[in-house]
């Protein structure tokens, strides 16, 4: 009882504080299913059923009255605080200072209904969503996984009908697909049902003999096993090049964004995730890259008007020394001292290339113009469908140089490191090298991004440098799961390519940023994809054991 | 000549100036105690010996080359190596893990091979629990990780801090027997304890620690009897 109102309170607190920074109106433009359902009140929906979940989690099981009746208060307070905002909206110019709390929030939060009936339609909803999932949770395990599962489809599918209608629209009888399940705006009613039935019977039958699938493919015999990676990984090798062509323009656009943040990610996961050292000023050496890139290029300024790969091994070059230079003074320093530190030094690379004494040199305010971009003979790589290619190669060879770091001597180094640099110490480790090459490694995979960063977009200004940066790179690998090399893909996917593709996220990028990682941090500390540690040494014998111990330590 | 030799170093945690004048020397093949009371400065000597601090004034000799010019991971490959206080296993790491992390320094896979084979022979609970993560062990199996993981290192010094602390009695007197075991196999240990009475039983020679300044030296025999020290770490009236 007491948690249902306890709970209830909160997720109430929530809905209000959505709809009151504009959140539920925003998004009541785009449509999940047409004309039925719009993402604002998805949104609505999905944090009231997410708080009568949590409202039966938190109660008895073998009580399933008091379960039902913990997410049915909770829900009602929820529709309670609600119907509250829409009376207090209707007596008092909220807007004065909620300049959301408009007149077209409480059309939305009333269902056009006028307030009376608007309020009974609240708490009708608000109770029945929750209550329907304090029921959902009483259900049989299969039952529910299957539930969420589909429900959960079929919200991504709505959420993302401009991805999925992209991907659809150029394949000849395929295309129908899209008239059936997106024709404007939103699923079809029809789509949304037989989408729901699919994922159904998909998770369905997954969670009946999926693992039994996965022992028989793991009886395999090596040799068919080995045919098996290797197409897979032929399959993906084809997507991934097929992509941009698949996807069209503007999502191209997104990925080579997404693909600049993965290059970022993977470069401060070494920093961060591997050796453990909370690098905040992280964006300078992107900026570092960008910049060499720019003043080594651009015949605005005339200096050398290299070619971007005459620039690159320079970029690369400046990054690597400065990342060193940065290393140095703060070898001391730990933690949150450390975090600070470099916090600074971000920044002032950052007045540096704004400085009007350095203007003749880096450009100023106005930044520089004119890079010229990358081109292999005669193929220039100028829309972002093209630069695609060139981003992926860089982040393949990031992936591959960190994947072998890892295992590698370096990487044990790192590991003990961030476990504890004393004892790192004792145990014969050299932190100086150790820290040093880390800052170095990790700002040369930036210094790559900024330089291929400056030639995409054909110039560069001091302001697409900001802190954001860093925060946002470092966010996406917390999210990710710190130290796991597939977790920033992961990271990068949610936290950049999603807010670009759902334009109306943009302005409550900051929040859903915040929100990721609160609830991250209660719900799954670990990350998205977090690094399998203990490989494969659940399936070792003892005798390889003692291979593998002088084998890792006398390494490379 | 000894084969370790500190001479009058003074080390300062920034302006606090915590050891005055020591001096201490451990001969090959010894077991060295060095009692005191909390604070007296014991873990700061340890910590000057394997270099993770350094000394303002004085000299430190082993093998009679000066070890203060060598950063702390030079000095492990010189053969000493520290268990530090509190154990501090690298607690996210499995047991294995560590025990590799131990053998950082050592390039030859055979000696390693022998190195680990003698850990396990000397911890058999170790070897049982080699996929488990160290931070989950207990408190007693912690101290034969941190124990293990120095040996990985192929010690000739081995410098214990408080090995005991926070153990059973049982487990107190085992850890005692492998310090005796380890030192008969040929390694030299310097140990530092609370518990005066058994590390005075096991060592050749003890030192007596005093706000920094080493106020008795003598054999562990002459130690024993001695009037201060039983009234003050024997707790004998
Ligand atoms: N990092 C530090 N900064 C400042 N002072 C320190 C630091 N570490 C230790 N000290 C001080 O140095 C003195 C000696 O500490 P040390 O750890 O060597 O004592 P100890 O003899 O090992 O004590 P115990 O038996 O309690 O472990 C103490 O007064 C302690 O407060
Ligand atoms: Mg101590």
């Amino acid at each position: 009882m007491r948690q249902g109102i306890k709970i209830g309170l909160i997720g109430g607190i929530i809905e209000v504080l959505l709809a009151l920074v504009g959140m539920v109106e925003a998004f009541s433009q785009r449509y999940i299913i047409s004309d039925v359902i719009s993402m604002g009140q998805t949104l609505l929906l999905v944090v009231a059923m997410f708080t009568g979940y949590l409202a039966a989690k938190r109660t008895n099981r073998s009580e399933p009255l008091w379960v039902l009746a913990n997410s049915l208060i909770s829900g009602l307070i929820i529709g309670g605080l609600l119907s509250l905002l829409v009376i207090l909206g209707s007596m008092v110019r909220l807007r004065a200072v909620f300049i959301n709390a408009s007149p077209d929030l409480f059309k939305l939060l009333t269902f056009n209904q006028g307030i009376g009936t608007g309020i009974l339609l609240l708490l009708i909803f608000g109770t029945l969503s929750s209550s329907l999932s304090g029921l959902l949770f009483l259900s049989p395990s299969l039952l529910r996984g299957v539930l969420i599962r589909s429900l959960a489809g079929v919200a991504m599918a709505g959420l993302l009908q401009d991805l999925l209608r992209a991907i659809f629209a150029p394949w000849g009888p395929i295309a129908e697909i899209n008239q059936w399940f997106f024709p404007i705006n939103g699923l079809t009613v029809q789509g949304a049902v037989s989408l729901f039935i699919l994922i159904a019977a998909i998770s369905y039958f997954w969670r009946k003999s999926g693992s039994k699938m996965k022992t028989s493919l793991r009886r395999l015999p090596p040799t068919n096993q080995r045919v098996l990676r290797i197409t897979s990984s032929f399959l993906l090798a084809v997507i991934l090049l097929a992509l941009p062509q698949i996807l069209g323009l503007f999502l191209s656009e997104v990925l080579t964004i997404v693909g600049l943040f993965v290059l970022l990610g993977l470069g401060l996961n070494i920093v961060v995730g591997f050796a453990g050292l909370l690098d905040l000023g992280y964006v300078a050496f992107f900026a570092i890259g960008a910049y060499t890139v720019a003043v080594l290029t651009s015949p605005e300024l005339g200096f050398l008007n290299l070619s971007f790969w005459g620039a690159l091994p320079f970029a690369i070059v400046a990054g690597v020394v400065s990342g060193i230079l940065l290393g140095i003074p703060v070898l001391k320093m730990r933690g949150d001292y450390l975090a600070i530190a470099t916090l600074g030094f971000g920044e002032i690379i950052r007045i540096l290339v704004l400085s009007d004494f350095l203007r003749p040199w880096l450009g100023g305010a106005q930044g520089i113009a004119k890079i010229p971009r990358p081109s292999i003979g005669s193929v220039e790589f100028a829309t972002p469908q093209q630069i695609y290619y060139l981003i992926l190669a860089g982040c393949l060879l990031a992936g591959f140089i960190s994947w072998r770091l890892r295992d590698s001597r370096l990487g044990r180094a790192w590991m003990a490191v961030r476990e504890d640099e004393d004892v790192a110490q004792a145990m014969g480790i050299n932190l100086v090298a150790a820290k040093l090459l880390a800052f170095a490694t990790g700002a040369g995979f930036s210094a790559l991004s900024g330089a291929i960063f400056a030639s995409k977009l054909g110039s560069v200004y001091p302001h697409s440098f900001s802190v954001m940066i860093s925060i946002n790179i470092l966010c996406l690998i917390i999210v990710g799961g710190m130290g796991s090399i597939p977790g920033v893909i992961v990271g990068a996917i949610a936290l950049v390519g999603l807010p670009e593709l759902l334009r109306e996220f943009a302005e409550y990028r900051l929040l859903v940023y915040g929100a990721a990682l609160v609830a991250m941090m209660i719900l799954r500390p670990e990350g998205l994809w977090p690094e399998a540690k203990r490989r494969q040494e659940l399936h070792r014998e003892e005798a390889p054991e003692i291979e593998s111990a002088s084998g890792a330590a006398s390494g490379k | 000549m000894p084969m370790l030799e500190v001479e009058n170093i003074h080390t300062y945690y920034g302006q606090i100036h915590v050891l005055k004048e020591v001096s201490l020397s451990v001969e090959k093949g010894e077991i060295v105690t060095l009692i005191g009371a909390n604070g007296a400065g014991k873990s700061t000597l340890l910590r000057t010996i394997s270099g993770l601090l350094r000394p303002r004034l004085g000299s430190i000799r082993f093998d009679s080359e000066d070890l203060i010019r060598y950063l702390a991971h030079e000095i492990v490959v010189k053969g000493i190596v520290q268990v530090p206080e509190g154990r501090r296993v690298f607690g996210q790491l499995t047991v294995m893990e560590n025990l590799e992390m131990g053998a950082f320094g050592c390039k030859d896979p055979k000696l390693i091979r022998t190195n680990l084979e003698r850990v396990f022979t000397l911890f058999p609970r170790l070897k049982a629990r080699s996929k488990q993560v160290a931070g989950t062990l207990s408190g007693g199996e912690q101290q034969m990780l941190a124990m293990g993981r120095a040996l990985m290192a192929n010690p000739r010094l081995l410098l214990m801090d408080e090995p005991s602390m926070g153990l059973a009695p049982v487990l107190v007197d085992s850890i005692f027997e492998t310090i005796q075991r380890l030192n008969t196999d040929g390694t030299t240990i310097l140990l530092v304890e609370q518990n005066a009475r058994m590390a005075l039983q096991i060592a050749n020679h003890g030192y007596v620690l005093q706000s920094g300044s080493v106020v008795l030296s003598d054999t562990a025999e002459n130690l024993r009897a001695n009037e201060m020290v039983r009234k003050a770490y024997l707790g004998e009236m």
